[in-house]
């Protein structure tokens, strides 16, 4: 399918938008009325036709205009993306999975010639097309992940592993649901997860970690992860609170439908094979609550969903002011009926709204 | 499924290095490209014969960036379960067989300023990998390598001829030992230790590294242990609802595979821990053999790794 690439902001005037094809395949993470931690893992081997899960890389209308928008937050600030000198053959593989994936997967809009070592990378959304050798970063404007990862969208961590344990020795991070790459980088799994509520009492970190670091080359797995964002702004970043905090303070009732954000991260993890890293792509959707509103299915349970949240889990997401006010709103598409399981919209079988 | 991805490869070279040590080279049956891999990943080999089925892991020693095959060395062991023996006796040129996507439990750190290997005998195979990948990107290594007799020294003469300055040989017979103090002593600050080998040989290095005061982080090492026949035991599974007998030949794991139970593994050398599976009963003793589980855990009888370890006594019940 081809795609009409949006031409929209993430910042000032905020022209992000969702087609209505994009609402239909938005990744809405609740499977089930409530929600709680778990490492709800699967394996990553596509999906439904158009889902997210379809491609291991995700390609849609946002592409072109969040790679923009990178470009912008790494112009203010370089330090977003950061590599460990010996994260630079993890590099490389994360380069060639991304060449190697999108051109297979999306062989319209990205090619990829290879003679030995001497490589061409054409991606056609974004006007490139360059030759370079593989392996030798003088033949590229920058180091392979960061070269790669301005061309692909969502954060990528790039982990070592090592000790039994995972590091945070690279990463491309500019659309992160607040928290901070230079602030992490080096950091262990249990180190960089430190300030996540309830979740350590509960295991999920020691059965995550045993978990990731017996994810094999070929077998990529993946999870959905969720928060809130007012304003359709990739870069929620603690670089940038004074700017982004605030905002969540202008929602009113008038405006909270078009403003309020849900906000999704199709998270995937694949073993990479040259250097045995894993690496851990970050993937953001953001819905409004408007759109949302329009699959009659997720109005319902988004509803009792937020309404049902311990109190920790809506301070930690940093909603637990506005939470009544999102309440009121939600509780107009909720009719008490019963919702399928699992996340699809379920159109055909899921009752329109009762009123 | 358990296990990694599965590959079907055929057979395209069998090459008897010397009395004990063969090596076999794999091509994809489909005549594609294999996976590339890290230095010291091993890979598990499929080898069906009546109604077992063995899985055996082997370092991969050819080039990690060559994808149009993977090269294995096996030594025979007269002693084992016969795995050894099929793969010297049965497996032919032209065969087909099926073998694992590349796992690495002994991967390089690749923040040393120095690798030291410490191979010995057939522990040689992952330094091979690991030898290519770093002589790619001009990496520093130094390799000592301890073998029974000149005639055993499987590769000796490749890495002599192609890395004389860091290849170092030592031959059991004529009393040549590595001088592992010394050799500690001289190394620059941020080495890290590799070492490959019989049990005696790790622990050696491992404890005088240790006393010397070197951190736990820079000591790696890899052990797989083959599975030991022993007497045949029953087992009573909880999960599955069966109960099941091991055979004097086979492993607890391959019992359980062979009765149609999902068990997870990855190694099936007693050293990554995916089999870790949990005792709900038991009346006898355990014979643990695997380096996952510490002391506390194979006196108190909660756990088992079913790959290596087995069983004597009248009941056993496993969460499985």
């Amino acid at each position: 399918m081809t795609i009409q690439f949006n031409d929209e902001t993430f910042r000032d005037d905020y022209s992000f938008y969702n087609s209505e094809r994009a609402i239909k395949r938005f990744p809405f993470p609740f499977h089930e009325d409530s929600y709680m931690y778990s490492v709800n893992m699967e394996q990553h081997r596509g999906g439904p036709v158009d889902s997210v899960y379809e491609k291991r890389f995700d390609v849609d209308e946002h592409y072109v205009s969040e790679m923009r928008d990178r470009e912008m937050v790494l112009a203010d600030d370089p330090l977003r993306c950061q590599s460990l000198p010996h994260m630079t053959l993890a590099g490389w593989d994360l380069l060639e999975l991304i060449m190697v994936s999108k051109s297979e997967d999306y062989p319209d809009l990205f090619e990829l010639h290879r003679d030995g070592n001497n490589w061409r990378w054409v991606n056609k959304p974004l006007g490139i097309d360059d030759s370079f050798v593989f392996l030798d970063e003088t033949t590229l404007p920058y180091g392979p992940m960061e070269y790669i990862t301005r061309q692909a969208q969502g954060d990528f961590c790039v982990l070592d592993q090592r000790d039994d344990n995972l590091w945070m020795d690279a990463g491309m991070v500019t659309t992160q649901a607040d928290w901070s790459l230079d602030f992490d980088i080096g950091m262990n799994f249990f180190e960089w997860h430190a300030p996540v509520p309830l979740a350590h009492e509960k295991g999920i970190f020691v059965r995550a970690l045993k978990f990731l670091l017996n994810i094999q080359q070929g077998a990529p797995a993946r999870r959905l992860n969720w928060t809130m964002t007012v304003n359709p702004l990739l870069d929620t970043s603690p670089e940038n609170y004074h700017k982004w905090g605030i905002q969540k303070t202008t929602l009113t009732p008038e405006n909270l439908g078009a403003k309020q954000h849900l906000r999704v991260e199709l998270q995937t993890f694949f073993r990479l094979p040259r250097s045995n890293a894993l690496v851990f792509p970050i993937r953001c959707y953001l819905c409004s609550f408007q759109d949302l509103m329009t699959v009659p299915k997720w109005g319902r349970r988004l509803h009792r969903v937020i309404r049902d949240l311990p109190e920790e889990l809506a301070t930690y997401k940093g909603f637990i002011d506005n939470r009544p006010m999102m309440l009121d709103y939600l509780s107009k598409f909720d009719d008490g009926l019963p919702t399928s399981d699992g996340i699809w919209p379920d159109f055909e079988t899921e009752p329109a709204l009762q009123t | 499924m358990s296990g990694a991805e599965k590959i079907a490869v055929k057979v395209t070279d069998v090459v008897p290095l010397n009395d004990l040590v063969t090596r076999f080279k794999f091509e994809r049956v489909d005549g594609g490209l294999l996976p590339t891999f890290s230095g010291g990943a091993h890979t598990v080999v499929e080898m069906p014969e009546g109604d077992i089925t063995r899985l055996n892991p082997y370092s991969l020693m050819s080039d990690p960036m060559d994808q149009s095959a993977y090269t294995i060395s096996v030594r025979r062991d007269d002693e084992g379960r016969g795995g050894s023996l099929f793969m010297h006796n049965k497996v032919k040129v032209g065969d087909e067989m099926t073998i694992s996507y590349p796992v690495n439990l002994f991967s390089l750190d690749l923040r040393a300023k120095k690798h030291l290997f410490l191979a010995g005998g057939i522990g040689i195979t992952p330094f091979l990998a690991q030898i290519k990948q770093l002589e790619r990107f001009n990496g520093n290594w130094e390799l000592h390598y301890a073998c029974r007799t000149e005639s055993l020294g499987s590769y000796v003469d490749e890495l002599t001829s192609h890395h004389p300055n860091e290849t170092h040989i030592y031959y059991d017979d004529q009393d040549d030992k590595i001088d592992l103090l010394n050799l500690l002593d001289g190394q620059p600050l941020g080495t890290h230790i590799y070492v490959c080998g019989p049990k005696g040989m790790i622990d050696w290095v491992r404890n005088t590294a240790a006393a010397e005061g070197w951190p736990r982080e820079a000591i790696h090492y890899e052990e797989f242990l083959a599975p030991q026949p022993g007497k045949p035991f029953e087992v009573k599974l909880a999960v599955s609802n069966k109960v099941i007998q091991v055979g004097e030949q086979e492993s607890l794991l391959e019992a359980m595979e062979r009765e149609g139970v999902d068990a997870p593994y990855l190694c099936r050398g007693g050293a990554c821990g995916q089999c870790e599976t949990r005792v709900i009963d038991y009346t006898g003793n355990f014979i643990h053999r695997d380096h996952w589980l510490d002391d506390d855990e194979h006196a108190n009888g909660e756990k088992i790794m079913p790959c290596v370890s087995r069983f004597e006594g009248k009941t056993l019940v496993l969460d499985r």
